[in-house]
């Protein structure tokens, strides 16, 4: 389905209250806008629940999606809450298979924006190779929502030579980041009302479950750990795996892989970019003897081109992530606290 | 990034540091003025790489950090007002009052709105007649020149419903009121690059003849600091207090005439409580008699009672040189970013918290 796709005619322009009532609307709206787009053998069953056999190791997920605004360059609230649960479970070495999809509406929700959104669920709902198998539906008063959250559940399962874990890293592994940092979360602030700047940076925001599970296939255990920087972005996981593993997390500022223009709206907006939010990208700490063939695996891959080593895993400064500045100082990364505000000059 | 990449270049850096390195022969204490240099030295790892013998102690120049509890408290008064838009930079959020800060009246239902300028607070006056804003007008001689011109817009644009909190500190007071402080071990200032931009550089002459102290103008980049810091270092070797320029891409002698025009319209140089500090006679600017409609302390007729400071906190031991961040027995376990005593642990360039978010490596080391 493309996202010039038609929309399908609609009872209304907008979603009212009664489309989450649970009667006649509310079955019209998921007959058309839900089970015709998603359709699958699954989802077909009507059920209150899917019902299915898995086998091996499964991992399983939840994650809710409130982001604002819901369309932004580079993507929506839709495929961000296809890929976003896609690749946590991806980070636990599991390939996705099926996710549950709730929606909670305002009142006064467009149509043709939630027709967009359906649009594009399906589409990262291709990509990612799921399926949508349950959801729920609900519809809140005007002003008791934003528009639309989105709540996405996935089960995986894990692949058999996936062993990730902290407890797997070891003084002397590699760190690597899979591409530009900061990028999702400069573009969302520059629609941001009374920021309002102009860019061509675009949302990173997409699966990684194929490249993760192709990087597993090849590397196995020498892949120890994994984790996406979303919110909070680079230096909230260092600082994170640094506190579980007590080792010390040394990175060359140097070696950092940010975009240009995003380098610059963080400057303009004294924000910094190791804790910027990011979608679409992925942290690996892989064994030293790997991790140039990892990383050039990595850059193979669309979503990895600009892959970077970043740093080392050592035994000094235990639990403490160390940064190498662009003129060689040494300090540490903190972790973030609160929201990063505006500087005043 | 061009213009940016230049002040950052590591052989440069590196050239510098050899050279400081080489000349310096006696301990001297440096103190550079603003946050920003004191973020980008500690940020950079500068501190790392300077001679033992050279001390940087860190300067009053954080407009978030300097602005007093009381004046805080009235930004908190105001922002509770339900027919009251309180529009403030990101940063004064934070900040902790007698009771509350912004980010608490924010979270209870006030509307306190962030912006990145004053101007942007004119089109919120606007586009709500029926509601009177205010703006945070925070800053050293720096930001008073936009907080300025919105008034002067606002008058010209014939809007009513708009007023501006002056919290304008000045720069030349303060360093005199540390300078001249028996207690101050200071050999040299890093003059704040910004604030010159706008004043110029004339009244600092005075400061360092007065004092016998040298004086650089300096930018924020590593690059600048690292010359900032080897010109005066410079100086003090060979004996001698001038006024020197290292941020020359910006700062002109006679500074930027037609935003100091700005200020002069507006402003009118007044008495500041400094948090930390206390009373600093002419060390800040009031919205002068011609504009006084858009003083929202008259406006609102604010006259809350003076508040105390937090006598834990050791802000203005601090900002004065006196001490150091990690010298304060509260730093790390009772005051922290998310529970601050003072407002250095919170500004983006207050002093503490640049020691809390990127500690020097070798303050690792327990003291």
């Amino acid at each position: 389905m493309q996202l010039s796709c038609p929309m399908p005619k609609f009872d209304f322009d907008v979603i009212t209250l009664g489309h989450g009532s649970g009667g006649l609307l509310t079955h019209r709206l998921l007959q058309t806008g839900v089970f015709d787009v998603f359709k699958n053998d699954l989802l077909d069953q009507q059920h209150d629940g899917a019902s299915f056999e898995l086998h091996g190791q499964v991992a399983f997920s939840t994650d809710s999606y409130v982001i604002s605004p819901i369309f932004f360059p580079g993507g929506n609230i839709g495929d961000l809450a296809v890929n976003g649960t896609v690749n946590d479970l991806a980070m636990c070495g599991a390939e996705a298979k099926y996710l549950s999809l709730a929606f909670i509406i305002e009142e006064g929700f467009t149509m043709e924006e939630f027709w967009k959104v359906l649009v594009s669920i399906k589409e990262a709902a291709n990509k990612a190779n799921i399926k949508i198998v349950t959801g729920d539906t609900k519809v809140v008063e005007k002003g008791k929502g934003d528009k639309i959250f989105i709540n996405t559940s996935g089960i995986g399962i894990i692949h058999p030579k996936a062993k990730i874990h902290h407890n797997n890293i070891e003084a002397g592994d590699s760190i690597i980041v899979s591409g530009n940092i900061a990028t999702h979360g400069i573009a969302i602030m520059s629609l941001r009302k009374g920021l309002e700047f102009e860019t061509s940076i675009e949302s990173d925001t997409t699966n990684l479950n194929h490249t993760i599970i192709d990087l597993i296939e090849k590397f196995g255990n020498n892949i120890k750990f994994l984790r996406d920087p979303t919110r909070g972005g680079v230096a909230s996981v260092l600082n994170e795996i640094a506190e579980l593993t007590q080792l010390g997390f040394a990175i060359d500022q140097k070696l950092i892989p940010v975009d240009e223009q995003v380098d610059g709206a963080c400057e303009m907006l004294g924000l910094d970019p190791l804790y910027v939010a990011n979608e679409g990208l992925f942290m690996a700490v892989v064994k030293n003897d790997i991790a140039n063939d990892f990383l050039s695996a990595l850059q193979q891959q669309p979503c990895g081109t600009n892959a970077a080593i970043i740093g080392t895993v050592t035994s000094d400064h235990p639990g403490k992530v160390i940064l190498k500045s662009r003129i060689g100082g040494k300090r540490v990364v903190n972790y973030l606290t609160g929201e990063q505000l505006p500087r005043i000059c | 990034m061009k213009y940016l990449s230049e002040y950052r270049d590591p052989e440069l850096a590196e050239e510098f540091i050899k050279e400081i390195h080489r000349i310096t022969t006696k301990p001297w204490t440096l103190m550079e003025i603003c946050g920003g240099q004191t973020h980008s030295l500690v940020k950079n790892g500068i501190l790392e790489m300077l001679p033992d013998k050279i001390t940087m102690v860190h300067g009053p120049g954080c407009p978030v950090c300097v602005t007093s509890v009381s004046v805080i408290d009235e930004a908190v008064y105001l922002a509770q007002q339900p027919n009251i838009i309180l529009c403030s930079f990101g940063d004064m959020l934070r900040v902790p009052g007698s009771n509350k800060n912004l980010l608490e009246i924010k979270a209870a239902g006030g509307d306190v709105r962030i912006l990145y300028s004053p101007l942007e607070a004119l089109t919120i006056a606007k586009e709500n007649p029926d509601k009177e804003i205010v703006f945070f007008a925070v800053g050293f001689e720096t930001t008073a020149p936009a907080n300025a011109l919105s008034v002067v817009q606002a008058s010209k644009m014939g809007i009513t419903n708009y007023s501006i909190l002056a919290s304008h500190v000045l720069v030349p007071p303060a360093m005199e009121a540390i300078i001249s402080d028996t207690e101050n071990k200071i050999d040299a200032f890093l003059a704040a690059g910004h604030v010159c931009t706008i004043m110029g550089m004339e009244e600092y002459y005075p400061v360092a003849e007065k004092y016998k102290t040298p004086l650089v103008v300096t930018g924020f980049e590593p690059v600048d600091l690292l010359q900032g810091i080897l010109m005066a270092v410079h100086q003090l070797e060979k004996g001698e207090y001038k006024v020197e320029n290292q941020y020359a891409r910006y700062v002109h002698r006679e500074g930027n005439k037609m935003a100091q025009e700005t200020i002069h319209q507006v402003f009118t140089v007044s008495d500041r409580i400094w948090r930390g500090i206390g009373l600093i006679p002419q060390s800040g600017y009031e919205v002068n008699e011609a504009y006084k409609n858009y003083n929202a302390r008259l406006k609102f007729k604010l006259d809350l009672p003076v508040a105390e400071e937090n006598a834990a906190c050791i802000s203005g031991d601090i900002m004065k040189g006196l001490k150091k961040p990690r010298q304060c027995p509260n730093f790390g376990n009772i005051c922290k970013p998310e529970h601050p005593l003072g407002a250095p642990m919170v500004s983006s360039e207050g002093a503490c918290a640049a020691y809390y978010h990127y500690a020097p490596v070798k303050e690792l080391v327990p003291l």
